[in-house]
Parts: structure tokens; C-alpha cells; sequence
């Protein structure tokens, strides 16, 4: 934090609006409580651990029964998917991220989530204008820009392959 | 008028006689007549029923959809309900009011029009965010004492789903809520303001009166954290305090309690120490419905309640009951809002934010 802290009467004496804004916001800043840190990695690293441990778990699982690696990770993904995508319809996804935080977020568990709850939330709205037109409403931006960049990515590839250098 | 509220009345010319205004200095009305509120309703979701002021309310409604399809409908049958309980406690039916005032924070006040439309009621929608019900009181209060109505409902609603899905996320996104986000509450509170005393009244009961008001201005400074209403208002608050200390010329302790609408712990201090600065200590009296209306620790509501629905129960259920029971004589009702929508906040705006104040007195 800076050194300089602003007090209630710098706030009230500052005749200047953008000023006193600017002043009022880092006032607020210092006396608005926050979440722990430390405290929320912690929690983040124990929940998305046992996502992907339970992950590896299937894996393995998949591995034994296929043989085909490739397999078996696409069967992973489906399962997780489906996992959290049950979770969220009964209504214990948002409990497990409210103490996970990221940690439920990250893996591909959080993007179902983002894509199952506004499916059950906009149900009421219609089949088309509901679940078709909001169901992307959080997930939308990633598919969006993931999309974009891969392709960004691949324009640089190939621009780097024809000249030689990859 | 109250005694000690003769301060900055101004002098007007009606024709031949010269009387007395009901303007008081820069924003205020003191009222020559006060108008009573002879009934209040309150009808609370299960989370609110929980909380520390449960008993007090009329019903509380355990089922989050109230028997209907969808969020939204579930808050206007919460308004319906309190309309017809208030009218019920007043010993009233609906063609015995005049207007009625009402408001809710889903777009265009859905849950008013669906939820009064059988009523027949003439109305006037209000929106003013988390403030309507003081928005409507003071709309309904005017026009009683100026003699345009004998009786008239000011009526707000509030539901925690409906405004999660309108505001912020679907309910089952997981997310974490900061500490300074607060708790949307369900419900909605009705009171009926009239021109004549309450004739239901126990002997020895008090009359609630409404004798003034303080309309607030928008008050901008600058907080674009949706997360963190309490501190977006309560410079707000603060304004409209301030003024109405200033339009009558009184100190913080000529009311018993100061009450705000949905600050939480955040917003609370912010507006101490605001007042504090402008020599207005007012400690002693402040009190947030939204402190009041949950137990932070048990119910992890974080900031506090918030909403339409917050301010306008908790007045019905519990203010009114200390006026009633002689243990507050005179309150200035606070109510605040925060006046964003979704599109304001997706092109970075500031939030504006209003703050209107009743003055309510047992005499």
C-alpha cells in the first residue's frame, strides 16, 4: 500500500471532483475488508487438487480398460463435465466454489459450471430466447476469445514455419 | 408541526392571507397536518425469517418460488401478499385507497405491475433503487396532507434470485461474493399513510405520524464496484442527513434513532465518519436495516441485506413496533439506492447513488 492515506477530510475539503473520486476510492480501497490470500490459494490448491487428482483417477481408469491414452482423456473430460454439470443442477457447485474460489473455476469442471448455470437459470425464458441466447452468457467470452487467439497462434505458426525458423 | 421544527419555514403569498409554507430550507417539507400511518405489513423470505427480526414479521414465506413458475413472479405474489395483509390489518378494502406508490428493482417494475394489477388501485411507479419505499412514502405522504388523497399504500419489494439473475450472476454460478457485497433480501413491506388517525389503535398506543421529509439529490463519488453498494451510498446518505440536519436547524440527537437502509457494516462507517467531519456525531443514533435484518456471522450475508424489500420490512415489522412501544419517539428514516443498471455498469460507469429521508415521529 502507499504511504499516503486519505482521511475522511481530505475527501470532504477536496473541491475538484475527480480528485475527490479518485480520493473517496482509495478511502474506501483501505477501509473495505478483504479475503485472505493466503487463505484462499490454500483452499484453491486443496479443492483444484482433488478436481484433478479425481481426474488422474479416471485416466487411469480409462487407460487400463482402452489401452489408448487419447481415449482415455476424452472419456476424463466427459465425466468431469458431467460431474460438475450434476453439482450445479442440484445446487452444490456454487457451495464447493464459494470455498474453492479458483480452484473450481480453473479446471474444465468451472467452465461447465458457467455454461449448466445460466441453462437452469434462463429455463424459464424459453428454449430459444432463454437457454439458446443466454446459455453462453459467462462462458461466451472464453469460447469467443479462445477461438480468436488460436487462430491469432496459427497465423503465427504458419507464418513462422514458411519462413523457416519452426 | 413539531415544536422545535419551526427553523427555516419560509414566508409565501397564497392571495390575500399570508401562511405559513411547508418548505423548509433547501430540500425539505415539514408538514402542517402530518399524515399517519395507521398500517404496515411485512411479508419476509425463509433466509429473512431466520434472521434476528423473524418473529416480528406478518408471514414468512418459506418457499423461494411462493407456488409460482419463475423468480419474478414469485416476487410480485410477495408484493400481493403484503398489499392485501396491510389492507387486512387497516380493516380497509382496495377501493378505500386512493393510490398507491410502488416500486421494485426488476427492469421496467415488473414485479409491482404483475403483483397489483388485480388490486385496481390507481398507481404511481417509482423507482429509486434500494430507496423507492422512502420515495414512496414521501410521494404518498404529500399528496395526503396536501389533500389530494384520504389514504394511500406506498409499497416496494425486493427478491434475492430475481435480483442475483438481473444484476449479477445465475444463482448456481460458482463465484465468490466479497465481503463488501451484500445479501439481497426477499420480501415486501407496505405501509398505508392516511389522513386520519388509525381507528384500529390500542388505547394508549401512540399515533405514528410522517412530518416531514428530506428528498435526496444523486450523489456520484466515483464508485464503480457493483460489489460494494455500501460504500457507492453512503455518500448519499450522508447528503441527505446532512441536509436535513441543516434545513431544520437540529442536531443528530433530536431524533432517537438515525436509520439507513441498506448500508451494511461498510457503508455504515463511511457515513459515520462523513458526518463526523461536518461536526455531526451521530454514533448514538445510526442504526442499517441492513445490519439489523441478518446475523452476519450465522446467515453469511457478508455487508448485510440489501434491496427494496430490505428497508421497507424492516420498517414495517420492527421501526413501527419501537414507535408504537414508546421506545424511539422521533426517527428519520433513511432508506438508500443505488441507481446503476446492467448497461451503466458494462460501459464503466460510476454508480449514482440517492438517499431519501422520512421524518417519523410517535405522538
Amino acid at each position: 500500500m502507499e504511504k499516503e492515506k486519505n482521511t475522511v477530510s481530505d475527501i470532504i475539503r477536496e473541491t475538484n471532483k475527480t480528485i475527490r473520486d479518485e480520493k473517496y476510492n482509495q478511502y474506501v480501497k483501505q477501509v473495505t475488508p478483504t479475503f485472505s490470500t493466503v487463505k484462499n490459494c490454500v483452499a484453491a490448491y486443496i479443492v483444484g487438487g482433488f478436481i484433478c487428482v479425481i481426474g488422474q483417477g479416471l485416466t487411469n481408469f480409462f487407460l487400463k480398460r482402452s489401452g489408448d491414452i487419447e481415449l482415455a482423456k476424452a472419456y476424463t473430460t466427459i465425466c468431469l463435465v458431467f460431474l460438475s454439470v450434476f453439482l450445479t443442477g442440484v445446487g452444490l457447485y456454487q457451495k464447493l466454489a464459494k470455498f474453492g474460489g479458483a480452484g473450481t473455476l480453473v479446471p474444465i469442471t468451472g467452465f461447465a459450471n458457467s455454461v449448466a448455470a445460466p441453462a437452469v437459470e434462463y429455463k424459464k425464458e424459453g428454449q430459444v430466447f432463454g437457454i439458446g441466447c443466454k446459455v453462453f452468457t459467462i462462458a461466451g467470452p472464453v469460447i469467443l476469445y479462445g477461438i480468436f487467439s488460436s487462430w491469432v497462434l496459427g497465423l503465427i505458426y504458419y507464418i513462422l514455419k514458411q519462413v523457416g525458423v519452426v | 408541526m413539531a415544536e422545535n421544527l419551526s427553523g427555516n419555514m419560509q414566508e409565501a403569498n397564497t392571495g390575500n392571507e399570508t401562511s405559513v409554507s411547508k418548505i423548509v430550507g433547501k430540500q425539505s417539507v415539514a408538514f402542517r397536518k402530518p399524515p399517519y400511518i395507521i398500517a404496515a405489513s411485512s411479508i419476509a423470505g425463509k433466509k429473512e425469517g431466520e434472521g434476528p427480526l423473524g418473529t416480528l414479521f406478518d408471514q414468512i414465506v418459506e418457499d423461494p418460488m411462493v407456488g409460482k413458475e419463475n423468480w419474478e413472479a414469485a416476487e410480485s405474489e410477495l408484493m400481493k401478499m403484503a398489499a392485501q395483509k396491510v389492507l387486512t390489518k387497516a380493516g380497509l378494502k382496495n377501493t378505500d385507497i386512493r393510490y398507491l406508490i410502488g416500486g421494485d428493482l426488476l427492469g421496467q417494475l415488473i414485479a409491482t405491475s404483475f403483483g397489483i394489477a388485480e388490486l385496481g388501485i390507481p398507481v404511481f411507479g417509482v423507482f429509486g433503487a434500494c430507496s423507492t419505499m422512502g420515495e414512496a412514502m414521501i410521494i404518498g405522504s404529500t399528496l395526503v396532507e396536501g389533500g389530494y388523497a384520504n389514504k394511500v399504500m406506498a409499497i416496494t419489494s425486493s427478491h434475492f434470485a430475481g435480483a442475483e439473475k438481473q444484476f449479477r450472476f445465475p444463482l448456481d454460478y460458482g463465484n465468490q461474493r466479497p465481503y463488501s457485497a451484500s445479501w439481497t433480501v426477499t420480501g415486501s413491506g407496505a405501509v398505508i399513510i392516511s389522513n386520519q388517525k388509525d381507528p384500529n389503535k390500542n388505547t394508549g398506543e401512540p399515533d405514528i405520524v410522517i412530518t416531514g421529509f428530506t428528498t435526496g439529490k444523486i450523489v456520484d463519488y466515483g464508485i464503480k464496484d457493483s460489489m460494494n453498494m455500501g460504500a457507492a451510498m453512503a455518500p448519499a446518505a450522508f447528503d441527505t442527513i446532512k441536509q436535513n440536519f441543516e434545513d431544520f436547524g437540529i442536531k443528530p440527537d433530536y431524533y432517537d434513532k438515525i436509520i439507513t437502509g441498506d448500508l451494511g457494516y461498510v457503508g455504515k462507517n463511511i457515513l459515520i465518519e462523513l458526518l463526523k467531519e461536518v461536526g455531526y456525531d451521530i454514533t448514538n443514533q445510526h442504526m442499517d436495516c441492513g445490519m439489523e435484518i441478518f446475523d452476519q456471522e450465522s446467515q453469511d450475508t457478508h455487508a448485510g441485506g440489501s434491496g427494496c424489500g430490505c428497508s421497507a420490512i424492516t420498517f414495517a415489522a420492527y421501526i413501527l413496533k419501537q414507535l408504537r412501544e414508546r421506545n424511539w419517539r422521533r426517527i428519520l428514516f433513511i432508506p438508500t439506492g443505488a441507481l446503476l443498471s446492467q448497461v451503466s455498469f458494462n460501459e464503466g460507469n460510476t454508480i449514482p447513488c440517492i438517499a431519501h429521508a422520512v421524518m417519523v415521529e410517535a405522538r
